[in-house]
This record gives structure tokens, sequence and C-alpha cells, in this order.
């Protein structure tokens, strides 16, 4: 300590020499984080800001007449229910799906885990086609369906159902590495002590997957209430009655009606913001509690 | 413990550890029964249904001028924008994971907007931006660049769609990179250009790569992003997905079958690729 005040010189080559062999040139840095501050802004920020500024464009009156009609609320009413049937669903499946695959170890895993991924590699168009090919009037079901006079497609069923395919796998794989790495040491300690499966699961289970499990709901969730393209195959768009929001978009735009298409679109964008927001939270706590049990750990050895 | 088997025969054949754990039969039962319903049965009725057209239906339905084109705009664009993607990807993950500046931790957030923002939403916004009176196109308009309405405007929703897969498989792997490592080819006398090449690059090219195909599957399927900039010109601006959404409004199912066909080969082929690219990613990840 004294040798570094006494040849002050010295450190500081000391630290140059340390800079330059590990980090970049003052202007490569600078050049670096301009190029990424410019396609970020230009990319990300710009379409962000336009979809808010053209919704107040008529100021708050325009705003509210866009959000508050009745074509508007009753597609707002629509998305929500899709959500409301979709995430359960996929909750349920999702954490059935990763308690057979992070706690038991049996053949044909790994194909069972990239089959739960492969609705994501499937186009929301061919999403779409799938359940036409099933239910439409030439489909497998068709005949069977126009006989019993049920509609799935062009009607709500259909919506449903496609949205269910698009969000297959959000909620099981995020829940099935945060299993894996918890292991089994705890839900088997409390199998030793007498509890029953329902017990394990509520009292040992959930609490040390919940944060995983907000996460992969609300990002299930924000795909279920903007998914466009599958949902545009099978919904017939038949305003106020099949028309979710992200359709109700499509069409007010493509009727030149940019200031409401652009207030309904603000909705989601907002929505696309708090998901990230929260998403930034559970991301968050999972590294306070992941360090929490690193910690733990390094205490016990 | 290894003289008594611990469950029957059959089961020890299926199970590769006996797990003293309660629930297994009904959660697998109940996953895969829900499997079947909502994604395996469906998926399989594309390919039965394709089955009716024949070969030679088939290669009629895939092989129109105007089908061809849309492939061509589709996969073109797709390998363009995932390879700027690359490249901007490995800026980004470089700019954030390396260095301290005001409005990292905004960046680092927004970064998944592409993720989270519905694809109506991103393609009323990009076409509004580019178009010859908005924000972007009324400064290119006079330079004589069209970007909304053309081919260049389906390069641009790609390229905003794609951005994430390759920001997020690259920062982690970034992340871990031990500094001891570029310590050591200082040492030996690189210089930072060459640690960076010889060193850092090969040691991102798996993450680098899983990233371009994630992009490149995505961006090949995509429609929701794409079509309001795109402008759907026939044999100019269609991509397949369009082609799709076609067909079908001209009730002819099968052609929009054969396409979907051609589609979900090509998805199912990324998909592996994508498998073994992060295979490759987490053997060079536990080399190092």
């Amino acid at each position: 300590m004294a040798a570094t005040i006494a040849h002050g010189w010295f450190s500081a080559t000391d630290t140059n020499r340390r800079k330059i062999a590990t980090s970049e040139p003052f202007w490569v840095r600078a050049l670096l984080i301009a190029l990424a501050v410019s396609f970020f802004g230009l990319f990300l920020l710009l379409p962000l800001g336009v979809v808010f500024a053209e919704a107040f464009k008529k100021g708050w009156a325009g705003y509210a007449a866009g959000v508050l009609n009745d074509d508007a609320l009753s597609a707002i009413k629509l998305t929500l229910l899709v959500a409301a049937i979709a995430v359960p669903l996929h909750l349920v499946f999702g954490v059935a799906a990763a308690w057979a695959i992070a706690k038991f170890d049996f053949r044909g895993k790994q194909l069972l885990l990239s089959l739960i991924d492969l609705p994501f590699s499937v186009s929301p168009v061919v999403s779409g086609l799938i359940y036409v090919l099933l239910f439409g009037t030439q489909g497998w079901f068709g005949p069977l369906l126009a006989d019993s006079n049920i509609k799935i497609l062009f009607a709500v069923p259909g919506i449903v159902l496609a949205t269910i395919f698009v969000t297959f796998p959000f909620v099981a794989r995020e829940l099935i590495p945060l299993m894996q790495a918890q292991g089994c040491d705890e839900e088997e300690a409390a199998v030793v002590l007498g509890a029953s499966g329902w017990t394990i699961f509520r009292q040992v289970t959930l609490p040390n997957i919940k944060w995983g499990l907000l996460y992969g709901v609300i990002l299930c969730n924000a795909r279920a209430m903007g998914e466009f393209g599958a949902v545009s195959v099978v919904s017939g768009h038949i305003r106020g009655r099949t028309n979710t929001m992200p359709l109700q978009v499509e069409i007010l735009y493509n009727e030149y009606n940019f200031a409401a298409a652009f207030a309904v679109a603000s909705l989601l964008a907002l929505l696309a913001l708090v998901t990230l927001g929260i998403k930034r939270f559970v991301e968050w706590r999972l590294a306070a509690s992941g360090k929490q049990q690193a910690f733990i750990e390094r205490g016990q050895s | 413990m290894t003289a008594l088997p611990l469950a029957p025969p059959r089961r020890a054949f299926f199970f590769r550890q006996h797990s003293v754990l309660p629930g297994f039969s009904l959660a697998l039962g109940y996953s895969v029964l829900y499997l079947a319903l909502i994604v395996l049965i469906p998926l399989a009725a594309v390919f039965l249904k394709s089955t009716e057209l024949g070969w030679a239906g088939f290669w009629h339905a895939t092989t129109q001028p105007r089908v061809l084109a849309s492939f061509k705009l589709s996969f073109g664009a797709s390998l363009i924008a995932a390879a700027i993607n690359v490249v901007f990807g490995l800026i980004f993950a470089w700019v954030l994971v390396r260095y301290r500046f005001p409005g990292r931790r905004i960046m680092d957030a927004l970064i998944d907007l592409p993720f989270a923002l519905p694809t109506a939403v991103a393609g009323i916004a990009l076409a509004t931006l580019y178009a010859n009176n908005g924000w972007i196109g009324s400064i290119l308009a006079p330079l004589g660049i069209e970007v909304a309405y053309t081919p260049v405007g389906v390069l641009v929703a790609l390229i905003f769609i794609g951005l994430p897969f390759v920001v997020r498989t690259v920062q982690p792997v970034l992340e871990d990179l031990e500094a001891e490592v570029e310590e050591a080819a200082a040492c030996l006398g690189a210089n930072r250009w060459q640690t960076f090449r010889k060193v850092i690059v090969p040691y991102l090219t798996p993450a680098l790569l899983t990233g371009f195909a994630m992009a490149f599957a995505r961006a090949v399927g995509e429609y929701g992003s794409v079509i309001f900039i795109a402008g759907n010109m026939p044999m100019v601006s269609e991509i397949m997905p369009l082609m799709i959404i076609t067909k079908l409004e001209q009730y002819d199912y099968a052609g929009a079958t054969a396409i979907a066909v051609v589609m979900l080969v090509v998805a199912f082929v990324l998909l592996l690729l994508v498998n073994l690219l992060q295979a490759w990613t987490q053997r060079a990840h536990q080399r190092n």
C-alpha cells in the first residue's frame, strides 16, 4: 500500500495496463454503446412511442371514444375471457408436466420435453389452420358438428382452442428447469415425515416454485391476450362477437380509423409494459432466492 | 442397495431411477393426454390432410409462381434479418454485460419488448413509422428510400421480432465467461482485437448460432407484425403465412395445407437444429 502511494506513477500505469489488457479503448466503448442505443431507439422505443402518440393524437376525448365503444368493449371482454380460460388450464398442465418431468427419471422424458416445446416453433397461422382442418365444414369433425349444431370455428370455442395451442409451452417450460434445479430432497424428507401427496405439494413444492409459476403465468397471459395470427384464422372477424383486441386493432386500422386502432393498441402495449415490469420483478426475486439458496449451501458445506 | 430391486422389472425398465414421491402416474397421464388432445392430434390432422393431395397435387400447390415467390421472400428476408440480429444482438449483449451507462437497466428490460408486445400492435406501429408521412418514412422518402409496403418493410419487421432471441441466448453465456481467459490471452501478448476474435468469438459461437436459428425460425412463421408493413403485393411482398390465409379465403384448403406442411417441416428441422446447438452450447459451457 505504502509502495503504491510512494510510486504513484507506477500504480497509474499498472491500472492503465490492466484496462488496456481486458477492456476496449474508450472510442470503441463509446461507439458500441452509441450503436446499441441508436438501434434500441430506432427499433424498440420509436415503435412503442408511436403507439401512444397516435392513440392520443385527438386528445383524451378521441382516446376515450376509441376505447369506450361497444365493439371495443366486447373485444376487451372476449380477450379477458379467452385468457381466463387458457391460463388456468396451462397452470394445471404446467405443474403436472413439471412434476412428472422434474421429479422422476423415466424413459422418453427428452421426447416429452421436445413435444411440449413444439407449439413455439409452429407459425401462428398454421396453428389456426389445424383447427380449421379439424372443425371446418370440410374438416374431420365438421359434418358431426354441423349435425349437432355446435359451432367451434368462427366462434368463441375456436378462438379459445387456438389460443390454448399457441400458449401451450409457457408455464411448463418455466417450471421444469426450476424444479429440476431444486431436486427432490425436500419432498423426500416430507414423505419420510409421513406427509400425503397433496400436503407435500402445497406445503413444500408450491412455496418453492411460486415465483417461477408467476413468471410462466404472466408470459402465458401476455401471449394469450395478444395472439393475432392463430386467432385471426379461426375467428371469422364478426364484430362485437368474435373479435379479440388484436383483431379489433386490425379491423380499425384497415378502415383507416387510426386513432381508434391505436387507442385499443395502446391498451395492449400497456399490458406488454406491465408484463415486462412484473417479469423483471420476478427475475429479481428468483435471483435473490437463488443467492439465498447458494448462501445456505455454502454455509452447510 | 444393489441386491434388492426396489421395483418390479417392468417398472424398472421404464423408470431410470426409483422414486418415493407420489403422483407420477396422475401427473404424467394428465400431461400426455392434454398434449395429445391439444397439440399432437391437431398437428397430425395437417399431415393426414396433405396426403389426400397426393404427390402431384402437393407439387402443384407448392410450385405455383406466387407461392414460390412467397417462399423466396420469407426465407430470404428471414435469413438477412437473422444475420443482422446476430450482429446487433452481440453488440447489445456485449454492451449490457460489459459496460455501465445511463439507461442500461431500461434497455435490458425493454429488449424483451418484441416478445411481450402483441404482433398486431408492432405491425401497425412499424407501418405507421415507415409510411411516407411517418416519423421515419418522412425522413427516408426524400432520399428515395421506400420501406413500407416493400420487401424492405418485411425485413424491418423481422429484425424487430427476432432481436431478443440473439441477445437473450448470448447474454448469459457472456456473463459466465471468466475474466481469467481474457487475462491469459493478454498475458500471452494478444491485443484486444485478437482476444476478441480468437478467444471470445469462438466461445460465443454456439450461442450465436442458436440465437440465429431461433430468430430465423420465428421470422419464417411470423405473421402479425409483417402483414401491415408488407403491403402484400402478389409476387413482390407476400410472405408464406399470408399465402395460407389467401388460400383459405379462396376455400383452397388443400393448397393451404400443402404450404402449411412445408412450413411445419422447416420448423421441425429448425427445432431439431436449435436443440443440437443448445446441447453444443451446454457442452462448450461445461468445458469452460
